[in-house]
């Protein structure tokens, strides 16, 4: 105990001799600098020209799309979440499903509201399930993981499209399901690279499951698009 | 020391050492011994040990006793539904396997789900069935008119719109009545075993299970595998079924016990086969109209 009070004393002895005003000359305001950035940044974003504001959340939701192409490690995905980049793709996804007409009134394609709600719905599904489970992981940031997760598939239906103008036979199915398949995996494994870790680990499987499931109907809508003659 | 005077009288423990040493197996639960001395034990200590490599059933009012203890949160919170997700990956494993292969000792709910009904299976079991029913009844279709020149292949999604609202119906509005039916009866007849909704949801839920690799292979477009595929899932979830409410139901009036049993598995094999009819073709020479 003496030695403690020993390497005590002289800490504090020394604090109460550094005098701050003689040797570091003290200027500027008191306010914290952070929120001072702030309430600078507010009050030039009403003033921004609106091309600015536009081109910073399309800059956000570019660095987003990388990180899902490029999926590492990383919690940029998660704690800026937005959910404009979802909201783009599954739009985009959509679009692109609803050429693929029927004959007969009442069977057909997926219509755009039907993709919509299978994505939407599904994710929010997906989401409380991994929140039942026990996941550490907020909704909207869970939501935002799954729906950028879609980018794979979203450039796979494009590329299905360009192949089902060229031709429409055997061979075009198989790069169809190639391809299909290559993108779902993608879709897969990056989305589980931001959600299993917020999981304990003998539930990992619980929580993947679900997600593969989604990415799979959805690749299986893509796959079975045919355009109308 | 194994003196059976010096285990009858009262001792006091103040050191841990010593009651490992002298009194070994008085007041330790252990699993190690033979199966009915931990369950003597068990009952004495009014405390259960809820593992899943005991072998035989232990008796239904342990059970009973344990049934109420396990939910406390109010119904409105996040956490009273998150009771109902306490699984495992390889309890839930254990329950789809459990489910397949029905054993005549062993009662899925008594073994398996151990007061621990979870949600989670019943409901991704069910989905799963109806997505696959989904995809192999659009690729069987594909592949039966697949070589005629007026077919243009159309993903069906209706379909699955109607094999959703079925399947759920049935895994969840069964249940609820079969669980009305028997509380009713509870007034009338006493029984030992009685079960809550929630088991009952998930008996039905995993012996749903079956029916995936059924559907799967209806890809193969050949009717008697078909029907074999269908016929064989039938078989296996309707004796899981049975073997899980037999006790259940069988000190009732036998009327009843009859109806009950009919009911059920009328109820099953309306399922499976309502399932194939409407969304499977059924004629390999029916063209759609262009």
């Amino acid at each position: 105990m003496a030695e403690v009070e020993d390497v005590n004393k002289p800490l504090f002895a020394g604090l109460s001799d550094v005098s701050i005003a003689e040797d570091i000359p003290v200027e500027g305001d008191i306010a914290v600098p952070l929120s001072s950035r702030n309430a600078d940044d507010e009050i030039s974003t009403l003033d921004e020209p609106v091309k600015d504001t536009i081109l910073r959340d399309l800059k956000a939701v570019g660095q987003k799309f990388v990180h899902v192409l490029y999926p590492k490690k990383s919690s940029a995905l998660l704690r800026d979440w937005d959910l404009w980049g979802p909201l783009l793709l599954c739009v985009t996804l959509a679009l692109m499903l609803q050429g693929g007409s029927a004959d007969s009134k009442d069977d057909g394609g997926p219509q755009f509201a039907e993709v919509f709600v299978i994505v939407w719905f599904g994710s929010i599904i997906i989401t409380l399930n991994s929140k039942l489970l026990g996941g550490t992981i907020s909704f909207f940031q869970s939501l935002c993981v799954l729906g950028y997760c879609i980018l794979p598939l979203t450039v796979a239906m494009l590329v299905c499209r360009l192949v089902l103008l060229g031709s429409s036979g055997l061979v075009s199915f198989i790069i169809r399901l190639v391809v299909v398949s290559a993108s779902f995996g993608w879709s897969t494994f990056a989305s589980t690279a931001f959600l299993a870790d917020s999981q304990p680990p003998n539930r990992k499987a619980l929580v993947v499951y679900p997600v593969f499931l989604f990415y799979f109907v959805i690749g299986w809508m893509i796959l079975t698009f045919s355009p109308s003659q | 020391m194994a003196n059976s005077d010096f285990l009858l009288q009262f001792q006091d423990f103040e050191n841990d050492a010593d009651l490992m040493g002298s009194n070994a197996g008085a007041t330790r639960i252990t699993i190690d011994d033979n199966n009915s001395k931990p369950q003597k034990q068990r009952r004495a200590a009014g405390t259960a040990l809820l593992e899943d490599e005991d072998g035989p059933l232990e008796s239904d009012d342990t059970a009973e006793l344990l049934s109420g203890q396990k939910k406390s949160a109010p119904f409105w919170t996040f956490e009273y539904y998150q009771t109902f997700f306490d699984v495992e990956t390889h309890q839930v494993k254990d329950r789809i396997v459990g489910s397949v292969l029905p054993w005549p000792g062993k009662n899925f709910v008594r073994h398996y789900i151990r007061n621990n009904p979870d949600l989670y299976g019943p409901f991704w079991i069910c989905a799963t069935l109806v997505f696959a029913i989904g995809i192999s009844g659009n690729i069987s279709s594909f592949l039966v008119h697949h070589g005629q020149p007026q077919y243009k292949y159309v993903p069906e999604f209706r379909k699955v719109t109607i094999a959703a609202t079925a399947i759920y119906s049935y895994a969840w509005l069964v249940p609820l009545a079969l669980w009305g039916f028997l509380m009713w009866r509870n007034s009338k007849v006493s029984r030992m075993v009685s079960y809550s909704f929630l088991e009952i949801v998930c008996v039905y839920g995993y012996s749903l299970s079956i029916y995936i690799p059924a559907v799967v292979l209806w890809i193969i477009p050949s009717e008697g595998l078909r029907w074999c595929s269908i016929v064989l899932a039938l078989c296996l979830s309707g004796s899981v079924l049975m073997l899980t409410f037999w006790p259940a139901i069988r000190d009732d009036h036998p009327r009843v016990v009859l109806a009950v049993t009919v009911t059920i598995v009328t109820l099953h094999v309306l399922l499976a086969v309502g399932c194939k009819l409407l969304l499977l073709p059924d004629w390999p020479g029916q063209v759609s109209a262009s």
